[in-house]
This record gives structure tokens, sequence and C-alpha cells, in this order.
């Protein structure tokens, strides 16, 4: 069974239709990249799988493990395994990042009927993991992304990524907002989290990000589906030459 | 017409009231004599209508109707009941002074080895020996219709004085009981007195048994607070969901005095705190923060004052509301510089979050700056629980309750971290959280 289903969705916002009956089947180990020009509704089905209120789905369906994700709430899919790490993740003053990262955790393995951490289990592991992305302890102790970098934000989402240990990350344009410094610890962060059981979708407008983290599959999205779909050279043959091509073939 | 015959009605009620409860109410003579100018002073005015500027948003001839007959002097079971309700609320290494239906509880109480330098006596016992001055017992300006109704009406209370020096080790905590078996009102006045350079730390809890029938209370407190002295005080109200309180604190600061004060209201039916905070020497501090916890149909109003009438004193206000369901905020700040008072430094900032589409925050701050060298500023705002942020804790797992509750609390944390103790703010954290559980 594949690990995502995505078949002829259709997805409206606010009577404009975006997606027009896209299709995509992710199987767990995979690495795929979404690639495609502003406006083709990348951002669009990665909000949809997460389950972000404002879409409607008119047609078509997405299974999750053979399971119906349009019918659960956005909680219930993080807890099942799918994860997004936010193109702009949000600051929320006034909620400790530590206090967060062990109310999400433990939210998610309750939902799971699986017991709670242990403090010094979980401080152990957020502590090894912060170190391994060169996340200093005080961020941990600031508000949730309050005054963070760009950079620091992302890292922010790659270590939820890594205590969550989701079975599918969606990587909405992690690249964006970040210099190759800063994108170089965020995808050694992801490359480090690539395993036979997790299946990553990365949605990116520039290959630039598809040299850190090198996909297995590449999609081309024009106008709302996707048009083309080959190995990880295709994405250097946008590069090249545009995706000009395919909002003529779209 | 109508009004008339409602503010006849109600005088009426409370005049059979007062001839009953008569011998009832501690002090003779001058004490008689100023209740019955307060009782003349309520009668005129009738119970505060949306007609009286202060009271606009919170209409008691609507939302409370009548005064209830003074409660019975708590019997046994009475007494028992109040035990029981108190257990939750007890905190760990405080002396802790209880009233019962408006009635000091002995038994309940912890009034043995006062230290050094902390005098404690009951109202009543106080009004009986007629040796306090009548200028601290009737200090509430009774030009408020509710005020001069606790004055008429008051019948017990704790009058406590700190010596010039000292520190008390332990803070005091006043706790207030409804023990709720029949319908009654209670009224109370407690007076604190701190020294020249004397520290003490005042927690009032409002509470009720189980199962109380409604109450009102209505409570009066009135703070001295000498040169170089400094009170931090915590109110806690979280009386049954039937219940009224109508409470009052007259508070004035000497020189160099420091007033950290912090009210949550989470609980009763109808609610109103008015509190009045004069500077009265200079180089003084206020810092004056409240939380406002409302569902249901659940009504509450915090109306501030404070008048800056000498120079170089500070005051900070910070407010937040959070309201669901048909519930209704409201909070009055009013600051005033007066001509003399230089460098005053003053400033006010009120938040309600509104967690339904019914829910309704009323928020009105007033500056009036006499004085020309000054920094005043206020700022007020409402919203909804942002739409952004909720969709990111759901995406980590939360479900909604849960994220609420965890924004709810990062809202109202801005102004519970204003408590300066450690202690009092994590009992303010609990108040929060007991309201966040019960309404999940």
């Amino acid at each position: 069974m594949a690990l995502l289903e995505v078949k002829n969705l259709q997805v409206r916002v606010e009577e404009r239709e975006i997606l027009h009956g896209l299709s995509l089947t992710v199987n767990k180990g995979e690495v795929h990249a979404i690639m495609g020009p502003n406006g083709s509704g990348k951002s669009t089905l990665s909000h949809v799988i997460a389950g972000k209120p404002g879409y409607e789905v008119t047609g078509g369906e997405i299974l999750f493990k053979g399971e119906n994700l349009l019918e659960m709430s956005p909680d219930q899919r993080s807890s099942k395994g799918v994860f997004l790490a936010f193109q702009y993740p949000v600051e929320i003053p006034g909620v400790a990042t530590m206090t967060f990262l062990r109310t999400a955790l433990n939210a998610q393995r309750k939902a799971r009927g699986e017991s709670e951490f242990s403090t010094p289990d979980f401080l152990k592991k957020v502590r090894e993991v912060a170190a391994r992305l060169n996340i200093p302890q005080d961020m941990l102790r600031r508000g949730v992304n309050v005054g963070f970098s760009g950079g620091e934000k992302k890292r922010n989402e790659v270590l939820q990524m890594a205590l969550f240990e989701p079975s599918l990350c969606i990587l909405d344009e992690m690249d964006s907002g970040l210099d190759i410094d800063a994108l170089r610890v965020a995808a050694d962060g992801v490359n480090a989290l690539r395993s036979p059981e997790r299946a990553m979708v990365v949605i990116t407008h520039y290959q630039r990000l598809l040299n850190y983290i090198v996909p297995d599959v590449v999609h081309v999205m024009s106008k709302g589906r996707v048009v083309k779909s080959g190995g990880k050279e295709l994405a250097l043959e946008l590069e090249a030459s545009g995706y000009a091509q395919f909002e003529d073939a779209a | 017409m109508n009004l008339v015959l409602a503010k006849n009605e109600t005088g009426r009620a409370l005049s059979d009231l007062l001839a009953v409860a008569g011998d009832r109410l501690p002090g003779a003579g001058a004490i008689a004599d100023a209740r019955r100018q307060a009782f003349d002073a309520y009668q005129r005015a009738g119970l505060p209508n949306r007609r009286v500027e202060d009271w606009k948003y919170t209409d008691l001839r609507v939302l409370m109707r009548d005064v209830l007959p003074l409660a019975a002097t708590p019997d046994a079971a009475a007494l028992t009941r109040a035990g029981r309700a108190l257990k939750p609320h007890a905190i760990e290494g405080v002396r802790r002074l209880v009233l019962v239906d408006g009635a000091f509880a002995p038994d309940l109480s912890d009034v043995a080895g006062l230290e050094k330098g902390l005098g404690i006596r009951t109202l009543r016992k106080t009004m009986e020996a007629g040796d306090a001055p009548q200028a601290q017992l009737f200090a509430p300006d009774t030009s408020d219709a509710m005020v001069a109704l606790n004055s008429a009406m008051m019948t017990d209370g704790l009058v406590i004085e700190v010596a010039d020096g000292t520190v008390l080790s332990q803070p005091i905590h006043i706790v207030h009981i409804a023990s709720g078996a029949v319908p009654a009102a209670m009224f109370t006045r407690s007076l604190l007195r701190l020294g020249k350079s004397a520290g003490a730390t005042l927690v009032e809890s409002y509470i009720a048994a189980e199962g109380a029938k409604t109450y009102q209370v209505h409570d009066s407190l009135v703070v001295s607070i000498g040169d170089n002295a400094r009170l931090d005080h915590v109110r806690l109200v979280e009386d049954s969901r039937e219940a009224f309180n109508i409470s009052s604190a007259v508070v004035s600061l000497g020189a160099h005095a420091h007033f950290n004060t912090f009210g949550m209201t989470s609980g009763a039916s109808v609610s109103r705190y008015q509190a009045v905070i004069a500077f009265a020497g200079e180089g003084s501090q206020v810092e004056t923060n409240g939380v406002n916890l409302l569902n249901g149909r659940q009504h509450a109003d915090t109306t501030l004052f404070l008048d800056h009438a000498v120079p170089n004193c500070a005051s900070r206000e910070i407010f937040r509301a959070v309201i669901d369901d048909r519930g209704h905020s409201v909070f009055q700040g009013r600051i005033i510089v007066r001509p003399k008072a230089q460098k005053t430094d003053a400033k006010m900032m009120t938040r309600a979050l509104l967690l339904s589409d019914e829910a309704e925050a009323d928020n009105k701050p007033e500056l009036e700056i006499f004085a020309d060298d000054v920094t005043c500023g206020h700022g007020a705002t409402t919203g909804a629980l942002d739409e952004g942020l909720l969709f990111y804790l759901r995406a980590r797992g939360l479900s909604e309750k849960e994220a609420q509750a965890l924004l709810i609390q990062a809202f109202v944390g801005e102004a519970i971290e204003q408590i300066a103790s450690d202690s009092l703010r994590e009992l303010a954290i609990s108040a929060a959280e007991r309201w966040l559980a019960a309404r999940s």
C-alpha cells in the first residue's frame, strides 16, 4: 500500500479552483520533490494534506496509509504521522518552546494510545536533537519562534520533525528566506531523518534545495496539476529551461 | 414610572432588612449614626443603573434587581460545609482568616501566635469596642451607592495592623465562603494598615460551599500603605455561578511606597470590583493587573481609578479578558493626573479575547491629565484567537480545546507574570487552569 495517495484532487478557495484533478502517489522511504512556478498550487496541496481550514475539496480523495485523510481533523492527521513543515512558522508569544514541544508530543502520543514521555527522557531527547541542529538551549526557553531568525525558525521545524517522528514530512518551501549556510544546516537535519519507514515531500520553487536534499522523484506542477514526473535529473532540466514549457503544456 | 417603582421596591425591601437586622449590626452611637447616613445615601440613589456613568455597563437594576436579606450567622452545619469548600483553596504557609456568610469563623482561622508587629481583630469586635477612628472605618466615599450600602450594612471583616518596620514573614489569606443554605447577602469590610517601612502580602479568595444557592457578596477593603512600605495583593473571585460579588477597595499610598495588586475573576454570575488607588506621597509605585475569565452568561466588571495627586509616582495597569459564550467583560480604567503631579508616569493596557460571536467586551480607558510634564499612555484591543496560530498548534497534534487553552494561557500570562512572587503567581495560574479545565 502506498503511504500517501492523492487521487484526482480538486480544491477551491473562495469560489476559485486551485487544484484541478491532481494525483500523486508516495511510498514510504521515498523523497519526492514538487516543483512549479508561483501560483501552481504547491502550497495549496500541502495545506490540504495537513488540514488547514479555508480550502474546499470539491472532488477526489487523499488516502494516508489507506485511510481517508480528508475526514480527519488536523490534530488527528498529526498523530497519525503527517507533519507539515511550514513555509512561514508562526511566532507564539507567551508559550515557551519547551512547553509547546512537550504538549504537542504528549498530545500526539495520547491520541495514539501511547504513554506520555517522561520529563527526563523528553529533555534528553530535545537536548540531543537541538545540539545536532545547532539550536542553543536559550532558544528553547523563549516563546515559540519569537525573535528567531528565518534559519532558526526552519531549524525549529526540523527539530519538531525529529521529535515527533512522523511517517510523512511535507516541507513547504523550506528554502525561502534562508541563506546558503542556514539552508545547509536545515537540509542536513532533514537528511538525517531520511529512513526506509519515512517519506518526504519537498515543495520548492528552486532547484537549489534539491542539491542538499536529493529526491528520488521530481514532479512538475502547473496550473493545479502534476504535468510531468521524472528522476532527479528533471530538476536540473528545469533549472536550465524554466517552467514556461510546462505552462504551455498545461 | 417603572424605574421609580423599582427603586421604591428596592428601598422598601432594604428598609425591612435593616429593621430586621437592627441589633445584629455592630456598633452604637456615632457608628450607628454613620450607618444611618450611609443608608440614606444608598436609598436616595437606589441600585446603580445604566444612567449612572460609572455603572453604565453594569446595570444592577437589571442584573441584580434586588438586595437579598442579610445572611444568618452561620450554624455548625454551615461551618462544616464551609470547611469542606475551603480544602481545595487552602494555601500552604499562610495565616488564614475565614469569613463564612460574612461572619468571622475562628475555628477555620489561624489567629494564634501572631508575630511581633502584627495585630488582627475582627471588624465586629472593633465596632463593638468603638475605639477605631471613624475616619478609618468609613473611609470609602459613600457617593457610590454600593459603597454606601456596604457602609450601612457591614457586619464583620478583619482589621489588620502591621506596625512600623514590620515585614510579615507569612502572607495573610482572607477567605470569603458562602455556605449557601438559603439565598442571602453578606456585607463585609476589612481594613489593612501598613506602617512605615512595613511589608505584607494579602490574598483574598471568594468561594462557595458545594451546591450553594444564590447569594450576594458585598465587600470592601480599606488599605493604607505607609511611607516606604510595600503591599503585594492578589484577589481571586471563584464564587459560585449563581453568585453576585460587588467589591470595592480604597487604597492610599504614602511616600516611596509600593503596591502590587492582581485580581482574577473566573467565578460569580455578576461581579464588580471597583478600586480607588490614591497616591498621597511622592516616589511611590503601583502595579495593578487583572484577568477576567468568563463564559456562559457571566458578567464581570473591573473599574479602576488611579489618582495621581502628587509628583513623581508611577502606575502600570495590565488587564486581560477572555470571554466565551455570552459572557460580558467590562474594564474601566480611569487615571487622573492632578495639576501638582508632575513627572507622573502612568500606563494602562487592556486587551480582550473573544471566543464566541456573542461574547462582549467593553473597554473604557479614561485619562484626565492636568499636569504638563508627565508620561501617560493607554491602549485597548479586542480580538479573536489567531487562526494561524491555532492551525499551527493543531497541525502539531493539539486538539482545538488544547490549542485554545495554550493560547489563552499565553494571553492571560502577560498579566499574571506581573505578580511579583512565584508562589502568588502559581495561585493565579492554578485558578486560570481550573477555569480552562472546566470549559473543556
